[in-house]
């Protein structure tokens, strides 16, 4: 297995204020994913991803990229990176074009017209590049930034919510952009309140918690370890009570008494769900329609959380 | 060494200033006018001659110096401000660039901004008075050496500030008073020998005195001492400038 393209060791960060913002999070990133770090707000997210682009200096602990060390080895490590931040930041009185090409530059680029224009064109952005970024909308202003992250064309791409404020179809058009990034080599790491896109777009998922990381694994292993099944029975007679035969299969009753809620485990070697089936005909109890549900990354990212608490 | 960062900085700042040359140059150009028409004309006719040069022409590298300050100050701490105001200045932190760079490239442009002012104040002055240069490389070194030292100290103040009346603060209490009092309109020679020696504690006088010798000759200080007040202060700023970038003092959480 080749060596992580960013490994965090140690890491932890106490503001001047004393607020504890990270807790001793180890946590590697491999090369070509992408990872995306979930977190209620104010969870260390963005502390983290300022860590490791050399915006906050950690408190304790180390961090390499590609093998380089961020303190020591700066250039080699900022060279990698591209970053989106989550505020709107923007030089008012600038062009897009300007601003764009301006990053390049800070990247140790020398300009290259044709480059900047590939990006502006894939980013919907070409025909405002002369617009000055006080006049464009706040979605527009997203993807400038996200231009500009991409502007020296990094192996290595930090979103931190690249989407918010972007409206649906662009949004699906950025993600179709992180995706050919991903093809073509780049590591992205993201975060994002709009979970359902961690779920379509990661390979691998971070949760973290009151600066400490609470979860990292495998998007398809975690959905399969801690996603649950409903089946959702709608009955022909409400039920006051759930009948002492069944109580066995731990169901709860939900609408006024009108549907029986059965909850299993996927990973489980049996559903039980012939055995309820079987103990509802003995009981008596009839229904006219059945439905299952899957629990979304959504709902395990709100249980997790949760059960941190 | 980043020269492609360097390059992109200055070639910003320069943008950033082209957007209102107009003001720019238009602004300093009427203000330097009213000073030789109040100082030159009004109070010049009575004020024949200091060290015997004319009033008119005596007040020339104090007007320069003036606006290469006060310019200096202003377009050099506005560039670094500005980017802590609006948030961008993450790109700066996170770009592979190293402190001296950063600073070459603000500091370059806010220079080169002040130095190129300074010419146009001459070129006015011309209009009103025939003035002679007798070290024009002196005076070309005290000019670009001034002009790094105030966009150093520009760089610090708009590093320091934190909000816009901090911003205006230094140059408005500090600078212009300084200016005002370090020699620019007469020759500290006129005044009373308890102020006089005060007004050695007033690094303006050094910078103004060594200017004017490379003008004219004359100077209320030696132009070595002159030389070597503008390198200690230049010194110190440089100091101060890396000590920030290494604490993050300002800029880093």
């Amino acid at each position: 297995m080749s060596p992580p393209i960013i490994a965090i060791k140690n890491v932890s960060k106490t503001y001047a204020t004393g607020f504890e913002a990270l807790k001793d999070i180890n946590l590697d990133i491999e090369k070509g994913e992408i990872f995306a770090l979930l977190g209620p707000n104010g969870a260390g997210k963005t502390t983290l991803i300022n860590i490791i682009c050399g915006i906050v200096t950690p408190s304790a602990g180390k961090v390499t990229v590609d093998g380089h060390d961020i303190v020591t080895d700066y250039r080699a490590v900022r060279s990698l990176i591209g970053l989106v931040p989550q505020e709107l930041t923007a030089d008012m009185f600038e062009t897009v074009w300007t601003t764009v090409s301006f990053s390049r530059g800070l990247w140790g680029k020398w300009e290259n017209p044709a480059y900047i224009e590939s990006v502006l064109k894939g980013l919907s952005l070409w025909d405002r590049k002369d617009s000055k970024l006080m006049t464009l909308s706040g979605g527009m202003k997203r993807r400038v930034l996200i231009a500009k992250a991409l502007s020296h064309e990094p192996s290595i791409l930090f979103l931190d919510e690249p989407t918010a404020g972007v409206d649906v179809e662009l949004r699906k058009g950025m993600w179709d952009n992180v995706r050919s990034l991903r093809a073509s080599g780049v590591t992205v790491i993201l975060t994002t309140h709009y979970i359902h896109e961690a779920e379509d777009m990661a390979d691998r998922i971070g949760v973290i918690d009151k600066g400490e990381l609470i979860l990292v694994e495998d998007k398809a292993e975690l959905m399969h370890k801690l996603g649950k099944k409903q089946l959702t029975l709608q009955l022909h007679q409400a039920l006051d009570t759930i009948p002492a035969e069944l109580e066995g299969h731990h169901l709860a009753l939900a609408n006024g008494g009108s549907e029986l809620v059965y909850t299993y485990d996927t990973q489980g070697p049996r559903t039980g769900i012939t055995g309820l089936l079987t103990d509802l005909s003995q009981a008596g109890i009839r229904f006219k329609d059945l439905d299952t549900t899957q629990s979304s990354l959504e709902d395990i990212f709100v249980d997790l959380v949760r059960r941190d608490r | 060494m980043n020269f492609p960062a360097i390059a992109a900085i200055y070639k910003f700042e320069m943008a950033r200033w082209g957007r209102t040359f107009l003001q720019s140059i238009v602004s300093p150009v009427i203000a330097t006018s009213l000073y030789f028409v109040v100082f030159g004309a009004a109070i010049g006719s009575r004020i024949t001659e200091i060290d015997g040069i004319a009033y008119g022409v005596f007040i020339v590298p104090g007007l320069v110096m003036l606006t290469l300050l006060t310019q200096s100050v202003a377009n050099a701490s506005f560039g670094i401000y500005f980017p802590r105001f609006t948030g961008t200045i993450y790109e700066l932190l996170s770009a592979p660039i190293s402190a001296f760079e950063i600073v070459i490239g603000y500091v370059g442009a806010a220079a080169t901004k002040s130095i190129l002012l300074g010419l146009v104040i001459l070129a006015t002055a011309w209009l009103f008075v025939p003035f002679k240069i007798a070290h024009p490389l002196w005076m070309v070194g005290f000019l670009v050496l001034t002009a790094v030292t105030f966009s150093l100290l520009g760089f610090i103040i708009g590093l320091w500030a934190d909000g816009f009346e901090k911003l205006q603060l230094v140059p408005l209490l500090i600078i212009t008073p300084l200016t005002f009092l370090g020699g620019t309109f007469y020759s500290i020679s006129i005044l009373p020998p308890f102020w006089q020696t005060v007004t050695l504690f007033n690094p303006v006088v050094y910078l103004v005195s060594g200017f004017r010798w490379s003008f004219y000759e004359i100077a209320d200080v030696s132009p070595a001492v002159s030389l070597a007040m503008i390198g200690v202060f230049l010194a110190i700023c440089l100091a101060v400038v890396w000590w920030i970038f290494r604490t993050g003092y300002r800029l880093k959480s």
